[in-house]
């Protein structure tokens, strides 16, 4: 049953639509496999359009959840349509909000290259991976690879009740440490921990598995000092910049660490000559 | 204070005597990459897997006092309206088996804000009114400087004190629940070379000491330092992370936060430990930040500790268990960040953000 009040305050159910571009689908999954709360959840919200839960499906929709990478000119095309009809868009995991780990075919500077080593002859169209907001003005984000469902949960619910929606802007060694967990740098591990955004509750250092930074970096993120912290632990440039690279959030700081590699790289180059 | 001796094998009968309470106790946990064992504090079921001689734990034994989260109170909705529960959240007694001293004084001094003040926090007097400690003296490590903070040992917050002496326990007796229960194990009188050895045990615990910190008018010194540019050169190294705050056995600063449940027929009132590190720590309503910079906030982390504690109780909030040190990757160190504004000298050897 649909729930139409709260304390007696009248309360709207929008209308949502969830899409998808270049990407594994797997955000959405991750709202539909949490059965414990999806009757919930769906009596919170009118679900128009599902493509990975239904089959029915209508344009009139409020809030549109969009996952996925912009990665051809239709898919732009169809993403700006969203966008006209939606008076909420929002960028669900990685993918949307940072390219995720598509945009990974981005650091070979070479589009060609990889079209032809991926599909070789085969005619497909296959741009540069971009974020939604390089292509249209996203409302809210909602980060992560995949996105943790009681997050999604606590701002769908905060959206429907009129509450604000806020991210956490500490980064994850909050969480982590309040699990309790040993700290990945004890173990010779590398983590992008203290610079990535909370709001998984430490999902991967939890399982003895370094960050790899999916939500992007916290408001405060030093890091510069992650970088020379992880190199005086002797993580080779190679390493860091993997991880820096891997779902886009930290593509800047990737960038330059890059080219700072470069440069000592020809450096020694020519004293070795 | 009532002194006992007893015999080491006893320990093991005082265990069982207590083990009808859940026991928590320092256990290691794991080990590090280059070969440390790395130990916490943890239920403990079986003596032999409690640590006695640990070095230090990583985390204090706070999440068993002040949790990291705590639900205050639940709210049912229902046709009629609602209802509100409450719920301190401690459902039996704990028993600390083997805890430092700086992690009693530690205690000691979260009891003069949560206990003691106008305003008691009843979630943490709760859990404090129901534990029994054992202390345990310790091994000074490289990072610690207790010494220097007055806290290598403890006079009050305990039940029982055990010094090793290497065949038998010196045990320092503070309360009647701790005289009651030792009945149940063969003690005895310690006599006057008993307290010798205990002497010598403690003198030579003093002489390990490789790490201090002077606080020599240090309060003064801070409010001289304000401006001191060495906090800049902290505060770029800093990652703002707030593990040295989520580590510290003395941090009690934390954040409010209601949410309402996804069927809107509960809500709950969450507190969350914060840490004075984080971006938003001074973040007001309207959005305005009073400390938007790294450095402000590690400042104010160490005049908390150092001054304004000093000037409301006469005493540090620090007790120099050095977690914080040990923790921080970015290796801030206390007793180097004190020296640095003593001298306004900046470390050597030590690169701040852009090589500075």
């Amino acid at each position: 049953m649909p729930v139409d009040n709260y304390l007696g305050v009248p309360l709207h159910r929008p209308k949502v639509a969830f899409f998808e571009f270049t990407a594994c689908e797997g955000c959405q999954l991750q709202i539909l496999n949490n059965e414990a709360t999806l009757l919930d959840f769906l009596s919170l919200v009118e679900v128009v359009a599902f493509r990975e839960a239904m089959t029915e499906r209508s344009d009139d929709y409020e809030i549109a959840f969009v996952e996925g990478s912009i990665t051809r000119a239709d898919e732009a095309k169809r993403l700006k349509e969203i966008r006209k009809k939606a008076k909420v868009l929002v960028a669900m995991g990685s993918c949307a909000c940072f390219g995720g780990v598509n945009q990974l075919k981005n650091r070979f500077n070479n589009n060609k290259w990889v079209k032809e080593q991926v599909y070789g002859k085969f005619p497909v169209e296959s741009e540069e991976a971009r974020p939604l907001e390089d292509v249209v003005t996203v409302d809210l984000n909602i980060y992560g690879c995949p996105i943790k469902k009681e997050e999604v949960e606590k701002i769908v619910t905060n959206l429907v009740l009129g509450k604000s929606v806020s991210h956490p802007k500490y980064p994850v060694c909050m969480e982590c440490m309040a699990n309790e967990n040993i700290c990945l740098y004890k173990m010779g591990e590398p983590c992008l921990g203290p610079v990535t955004r909370a709001g998984c509750d430490a999902w991967c250092p939890g399982s003895r598995f370094g960050c790899w930074g999916c939500r992007g970096p916290a408001d405060a993120a030093n890091v510069e000092q992650i970088i020379s912290i992880m190199e005086e632990h002797k993580f080779s440039a190679d390493t860091i910049i993997d991880r820096l690279e891997c779902f886009g959030g930290f593509k800047k700081f990737a960038g330059e660490l890059k080219k700072r590699t470069a440069k000592s790289k020809s450096k020694k180059k020519r004293a070795a000559k | 204070m009532i002194f006992r001796l007893i015999n080491k094998r006893e320990l093991r009968e005082l265990f069982d005597v207590l083990a009808e309470n859940r026991i928590i106790g320092p256990v290691q946990k794991g080990t590090s990459h280059d070969g440390k064992a790395l130990y916490a504090f943890e239920p403990v079921f079986d003596f032999d897997d409690l640590k006695l001689d640990y070095t230090s734990t990583a985390r204090p034994a706070k999440r068993y006092f002040l949790p990291s989260h705590e639900t205050l109170c639940t709210f049912s909705v229902h046709e009629n309206g609602w209802e509100k529960t409450v719920d301190f959240n401690i459902h039996e007694p704990h028993v600390f088996f083997g805890m430092h001293a700086c992690d009693i004084n530690a205690l000691d001094k979260l009891d003069k804000v949560l206990l003691e003040s106008n305003f008691p926090t009843p979630y943490y007097a709760a859990k404090r009114k129901n534990m029994f400690i054992i202390g345990v003296e310790c091994t000074p490590q490289p990072s610690c400087f207790c010494r220097s903070m007055g806290t290598d040992s403890a006079f009050h917050g305990f039940d029982m004190f055990l010094t090793d002496l290497g065949d038998s326990y010196f045990v320092e007796v503070q309360s009647a629940t701790a005289f009651n229960f030792l009945k149940n194990i063969r003690t005895r009188e310690p006599k006057e070379k008993d307290h010798a050895r205990y002497m010598k045990v403690v003198a030579d615990k003093n002489s390990m000491f490789t790490t201090s910190v002077d606080t020599t008018d240090l309060a003064k010194i801070l409010d001289m330092e304000f401006q001191s540019d060495v906090w800049k050169y902290w505060g770029d190294r800093c990652l703002s992370c707030g593990t040295c705050a989520s580590v510290c056995p003395t941090c009690y600063c934390y954040g409010v936060e209601e949410s309402v449940d996804i069927d809107l027929k509960g809500a709950k009132k969450k507190k969350h430990l914060y840490s004075c590190n984080l971006i938003d720590f001074a973040e007001v309503a309207g959005g305005h930040n009073f400390r938007p910079e790294s450095h402000s906030r590690l400042k104010y982390r160490y005049y908390h500790k150092h001054r304004g504690f000093m000037e409301e109780f006469e005493e540090s909030l620090c007790v120099g268990c050095g977690r914080c040190s040990e923790a921080c990757l970015a290796k801030i160190t206390v007793p180097e960040v004190i020296a640095s504004v003593r001298s306004g000298v900046k470390p050597k050897g030590k690169k701040g953000r852009h090589g500075k």
